[in-house]
């Protein structure tokens, strides 16, 4: 169980949430610039909190008052950006590789497995450059999946994409999630989107949680 | 028989220069940049190190005489901790041509870190990467265009180097006789097709090194953006 409560002075407004998440979809809706990837991003520990926070089981990924502050790499957690952010000079296999020193076994086999489900296989060899955006985001997801994270971070995934692959990939992410059994934490601003894959909803507005249901 | 002295001495002397100019100019660059910290006397540094690209190279050069003179503070200082001038010595051709190369390596590398996507580097932290494997998987090869083009317009520049040579290393022939105070001091004595000569070999091989470069960059940024 990931638990979460934050706070970070922003130029426009004061970001002060508190939740909480298990092993479901939980998706951060609101308009943009609400602090949906300051939270996203303080959970990764590429942004530091002002105070408050945050502990993924019992491990303390942050905490203002014991002045712990673990770095990102050591953290466990997978971030999807929107962009992709695909490393633009190596190889899909190098990309979703990155993570892994040296391949063993059982890390060979989630690796087919993550190209079989993500209908990736025959793409290894391409560079980013030479794929659509869709293809670009089942790289990023299997690229993040291949570190074995705790849990996965997913900064308007599909806002990119058009209609027919971003359906698609809802599907798919659905599923990712059932295989993987471990908590995704999705931000967007599209309401369909945020109904389709919520387990869970929290309302965001300004820094502040508006509402949260199922 | 054409002197070959002055370009063994430049390329001598422009690739030790180059050395330093390349880790100093990068690593400036890199903190400016991505530096996590805010240090103190940022913009001071940044102006001190572009200054040699707008200044006259003689007011680098008298500046250096300044600085690097028996009576100058480093010459002070070299005299006292080694027991060694370096003015009118081969030291002093390179200290004058890193200095004027200096802004060119930094404005260059600068530039080419600032293009290199911060999201990059950031999952690449979230994918168990030290800030040593960002930097030397993800940061360095996504700079290395811009990094390379400015190796070679430092070393282009650093043999070009005259004024500021010229006043601190002086035109010992052998010694610090570089192609460019070669060139100058022929033509002074009317001695044209030596001057012609020298001009063509540092004329050529610029070409070719600024030529190259920039041919391999463009194929380089095709092969990455891809169709974009």
């Amino acid at each position: 169980m990931l638990t979460v409560a934050i706070r970070k002075n922003l130029p426009e407004y004061i970001l002060d949430i508190e939740f909480a998440v298990t092993n479901k979809v939980l998706v951060l809706f609101g308009p943009s610039g609400c602090g949906k990837t300051t939270i996203l991003r303080s959970i990764a520990g590429l942004t530091r909190p002002d105070s408050g926070k945050i502990a993924l089981g019992q491990r303390v990924l942050y905490d203002s008052n014991a002045a712990v502050f673990m770095p990102p790499k050591s953290r466990e957690i997978g971030y999807v950006f929107q962009e992709y952010a695909l490393f633009p000079h190596m190889n899909i296999a190098k990309n979703i590789l990155y993570s892994v020193n040296n391949q063993s076994e059982p890390q060979q086999q989630n690796y087919s497995k993550l190209l079989q489900l993500l209908k990736i296989e025959k793409l290894t060899e391409r560079l980013p450059g030479e794929l659509s955006g869709g293809e670009r985001q089942r790289v990023a997801l299997a690229r993040a999946l291949m570190a074995e994270p705790q849990i996965l971070l997913l900064d308007e995934p599909l806002s990119a994409l058009d209609i027919q692959t971003r359906s698609e990939l809802q599907d798919e992410l659905l599923k990712l999630q059932q295989a993987w059994e471990i908590p995704f934490i999705l931000v967007t601003h599209d309401p369909e989107e945020a109904h389709k894959l919520g387990d869970e909803i929290i309302h965001m507005d300004k820094g502040r949680i508006c509402a949260a249901g199922n | 028989m054409f002197d070959w002295q002055p370009v063994l001495l430049s390329f001598k002397i422009s690739a030790i220069a180059l050395v330093f100019v390349v880790v100093i100019g990068t690593l400036i660059a890199y903190l400016v940049v991505r530096g996590p910290f805010r240090f103190p006397g940022k913009d001071l540094i940044e102006t001190l190190v572009t200054l040699p690209l707008v200044l006259p190279p003689v007011v680098t050069g008298f500046t250096l005489l300044l600085l690097f003179g028996r009576q100058g503070p480093l010459g002070r200082l070299l005299n006292n901790v080694f027991h060694t001038q370096i003015v009118f010595t081969p030291c002093a051709a390179v200290v004058a041509a890193l200095v004027v190369s200096l802004p060119l390596m930094y404005q260059s590398a600068k530039a080419a870190f600032q293009t290199v996507d911060r999201h990059l580097e950031d999952v690449a932290r979230t994918l168990k990467a030290s800030e040593t494997k960002v930097f030397l998987t993800i940061t360095l090869p996504l700079a290395w265009p811009g990094l390379l083009s400015g190796i070679i317009l430092s070393f282009s520049r650093a043999l070009g180097e005259f004024g500021a040579t010229a006043m601190v290393a002086g035109n010992i022939p052998g010694k610090t006789q570089t192609i460019p105070v070669a060139i100058f001091f022929a033509s002074e004595s009317n001695d044209l097709r030596t001057a012609g000569f020298y001009v063509l070999i540092i004329s050529a091989v610029t070409f070719i090194m600024v030529f190259g470069v920039n041919y391999w960059s463009r194929r380089k940024m095709q092969r990455l953006n891809g169709r974009g």
